[in-house]
């Protein structure tokens, strides 16, 4: 028997037209590869965001182009850009309208942690307002950066015990 | 953790006030607002009859950072307040502190800041136009759009180091010479994007939908585009053909030959068609640099005091050493006196205003943001029009919140 | 050094009161406060600098007095050409000045602006309220006094802040942006990290 945390998958060598697994795994494929990006474009960041939605890096070859501007359809709020006082709460408001199960990744250094603007009007660092799974560093992140962040958080969703929590929550 | 609505209160003193009318907040995470641009509005049905836009929510202190660190130290914030366009904003500064310095900068570093600020002016309108269609619902123009980018951010990525944050000014030059052949691959940029603009431009030019949604909608006459303050693409759109680089020539522009597009109407359409020929004409003052490139130094000898010394020199010399550590650790050493500077940006006006008491330090840096003051008509021209008219004229603003909040 | 115009000349002759400021660049000219608005109506109107290209102020530090000045940059859009137009408030503690709303609608959003950051009330003005940070914010930041890292205050939304039990806290300056003050640097003070240590230049050693 595997521990919970331990990555699962498809047992290819199966028989006729069943296919035999567990449940953690068959709910950790689908949600890994169907992450739902809801884009919190802030600042500089959004516009690298564009740029990985788009042509030359695409997201899509792993399954996050579905951009989703309304929380309530989205389940990986992206943090591109410098969080404020000011907009943090709505922020905050957003995350809580999200579905579970969420994930958020901080993307560049204003989002992580208050960046360069070390000032009477940031946030330093929006893991104060929203639970953080992925940190990504660069000011702005190269588009690149933001996939690597999608693919770690596809590994650590692939480790969660999906099926526990579902009765859990 | 669910939380229960909470209407915010300025919401619900506007139902108070008029209980027939719908209060409708749009943003600040919005998808046509282009930011965080919130827009408190009342409707009539689906007609305007107040709009409030509260702006401030990318607010991060850039004036009294700027207040805390030297001249140099401040151009890497430069970059991140019209952040379509840093190597405009970086121009921009850097000749706002030159002029306070009483610096003259060689032909050879006016030639290559004005090459990067017109590839920015690109930049820019190319993002403005692919968001300009998104609101109207044309996604296709930003797919071809964003692929230009990326070919102009390979360009800037080879000369400054990085994609679009690039702090490539300094006080009294730029931080390092072009790149063997870069000058060639810019033409070579320019010769595969006229055609690819006029594609670009063909899908809206005479598109139908295109064209009933944005002929007519959202006219800034001209009293109002000069009394709201209105600059760039969007006060050339109502008509005045005031362009700085024209007006007031900096960096040399008055070489170069270019146009200055207006509009007649002063509508969304008239201002899409005006950022559409700005970029046939950054293509051809782009030309002309490239044809006469001058040669020589890229930064300005004779600013001893201000400009950092080669890196090479650094290392072996002493008085260049000492030099450097007191650039670093003090500042250029400016003198005390005041300058307002403008340059035109792809947005419009991009003004600093340096207070400057002496030494390493500006005592006070205000940023007069071109998006700052073209959002500021909102209430005007927002009153009586369509809910769905308010995207096609955010769109058409073309506004970046970075700037506009600083 | 004082810049010549001809719209500077005019407008000494017009205005007795009106004197020469010292600028790097435009030619500039200081006015009595209270008769800011009819000087620049008489410079939009007979001049023609149709274009008020920014509004702001400046704070001299506390202690100072005059303490803040009101700045105007003007653009005639005709011939190209720049004044500025300064006029020091009367009162350091409860800094007010005349709106120009009603020259230059563009005016309202700078003067909230300035209402903002320095705290400066404008007389007349049609809507006066914060307009960078949030309704409620208790300092204006761009005052000498107020400090770069901020000061602790509460978030703008209460129920959020109860949720996260996050206030708004002063930024760690130590590690971050190299700060400096002009006129005077001692690099123990300008530098944060330095601070932090035990000893520096300036601080002997204890233990």
């Amino acid at each position: 028997m595997a521990a919970s945390h331990t990555e699962l998958g498809f047992n290819g060598k199966v028989e006729g037209e069943v296919i035999v697994s567990r449940a953690d795994a068959v709910i950790n494929w689908i949600r890994t590869n169907s992450v739902w990006p809801m884009p919190m474009g802030l600042a500089c960041c959004a516009i690298e965001l564009m740029a990985v939605g788009n042509g030359r890096f695409d997201i899509a070859r792993f399954g996050a182009e579905v951009m989703r501007f309304s929380p309530r359809q989205s389940d990986c709020m992206i943090v591109a850009g410098t969080v404020t006082y000011k907009m943090a709460p709505q922020v905050r408001r957003i995350y809580d309208q999200m579905m579970g199960p969420k994930w958020v990744i901080a993307m560049g250094a204003c989002a992580s942690s208050g960046g360069m603007y070390r000032s009477y009007a940031t946030l330093q660092g929006v893991d104060r307002i929203v639970p953080v799974d992925v940190y990504v560093s660069g000011c702005p992140p190269r588009p690149e950066a933001l996939l690597d962040a999608l693919i770690k958080l596809q590994e650590k969703i692939k480790r969660e015990p999906a099926a526990k929590n579902l009765f859990v929550a | 953790m669910a939380t229960e609505l909470n209407i915010p209160d300025t919401a619900a003193k506007a139902a108070e006030a008029a209980p027939d009318r719908m209060s409708l907040s749009m943003g600040p995470s919005h998808p046509s607002t282009h930011g965080v641009l919130r827009l408190q509005m009342e409707l009539d049905g689906e007609i305007l009859t107040k709009c409030d836009p509260v702006v401030g929510y990318l607010h991060r202190g850039d004036e009294k950072i700027a207040e805390n660190m030297t001249y140099n130290q401040f151009v890497p914030y430069t970059d991140r307040l019209d952040y379509l366009a840093p190597l405009a904003n970086n121009m921009a500064y850097a000749i706002a502190v030159e002029k306070l310095a009483g610096l003259e900068v060689p032909a050879r570093c006016q030639a290559i800041r004005v090459i990067t600020a017109e590839m920015a002016r690109i930049s820019s309108h190319l993002m403005g136009l692919g968001a300009f269609g998104l609101d109207v619902g044309a996604w296709t123009v930003l797919v071809h759009s964003l692929n230009q980018r990326e070919h102009l951010y390979k360009l800037f990525e080879e000369l400054t180091g990085a994609r679009f944050t690039t702090s490539y000014t300094r006080i009294g030059g730029v931080s390092r010479d072009i790149p063997d052949g870069w000058l060639d691959r810019v033409g070579g940029f320019c010769d595969q994007f006229l055609p690819a603009l006029e594609e670009i431009l063909s899908l809206l030019t005479r598109n139908k939908i295109f064209l009933d949604r944005t002929v007519g909608v959202g006219v800034i006459t001209k009293e109002d585009a000069l009394a709201y303050g209105i600059t760039g693409p969007n006060l050339r759109g109502s008509g005045i053909a005031l362009d700085l680089r024209k007006d007031k020539p900096y960096s040399g522009y008055e070489q170069y030959e270019f146009d200055v597009p207006v509009g007649s109407k002063g509508d969304s359409y008239d201002r899409y068609l005006v950022r559409g020929e700005e970029m046939r004409q950054s293509v051809r003052i782009i030309r002309q640099v490239i044809a006469k490139f001058p040669g020589g130094d890229w930064y300005a000898k004779d600013a001893r005091k201000i400009f950092a010394p080669p890196k090479d020199k650094i290392l072996t010399s002493m008085e260049e050493l000492i030099q450097n550590f007191m650039l670093v650790t003090e500042g250029p050493q400016m003198p005390a006196g005041e300058v307002y500077f403008e340059a035109e940006n792809p947005k419009g006006i991009l003004g600093f205003y340096v207070v400057s008491k002496g030494g390493g330090v500006p005592w006070r840096l205000k940023i007069r943001s071109p998006s700052f003051c073209n959002l500021s008509i909102l209430p005007k021209i927002c009153t009586g029009i369509l809910i769905s008219d308010v995207v096609t004229l955010l769109g058409s603003l073309d506004f970046v919140m970075g700037e506009c909040d600083r | 050094m004082p810049v010549a115009s001809q719209a500077a000349t005019a407008l000494k002759a017009k205005f007795p009161s009106a004197t020469d400021r010292a600028s790097s660049d435009h030619a500039a000219c200081n006015v009595p406060l209270a008769e800011v608005p009819a000087v620049l109506q008489f410079l939009r109107d007979e001049q023609g600098f149709d274009h008020l290209a920014d509004l702001t102020a400046i704070d001299w530090a506390e202690g100072a007095s005059p303490r803040f000045t009101v700045v105007y940059n003007l653009y005639a859009t005709a011939r190209g050409e720049y004044i500025r137009v300064a006029a020091d408030c009367t009162n350091d503690l409860e800094p007010a000045a005349p709106t120009v709303t009603h020259l230059w609608p563009g005016a309202n959003w700078h003067e909230r602006e300035c209402f903002d950051m320095f705290g400066i009330t404008f007389e007349g003005h049609p809507d006066l309220r914060r307009i960078l940070m949030w309704d409620g914010y208790p300092y204006h930041p761009l005052r000498k006094e107020f400090p770069l890292a901020g000061i602790e205050t509460v978030l703008p939304d209460a129920e959020i802040a109860e949720v996260t039990k996050t206030p708004v806290i002063a930024a760690p300056m130590a590690g971050g942006p190299f700060v400096a003050s002009p006129g005077e640097i001692n690099m123990a003070d300008a530098e944060p990290s330095a601070k932090d240590q035990s000893w520096n230049e300036r601080k002997p050693k204890t233990d």
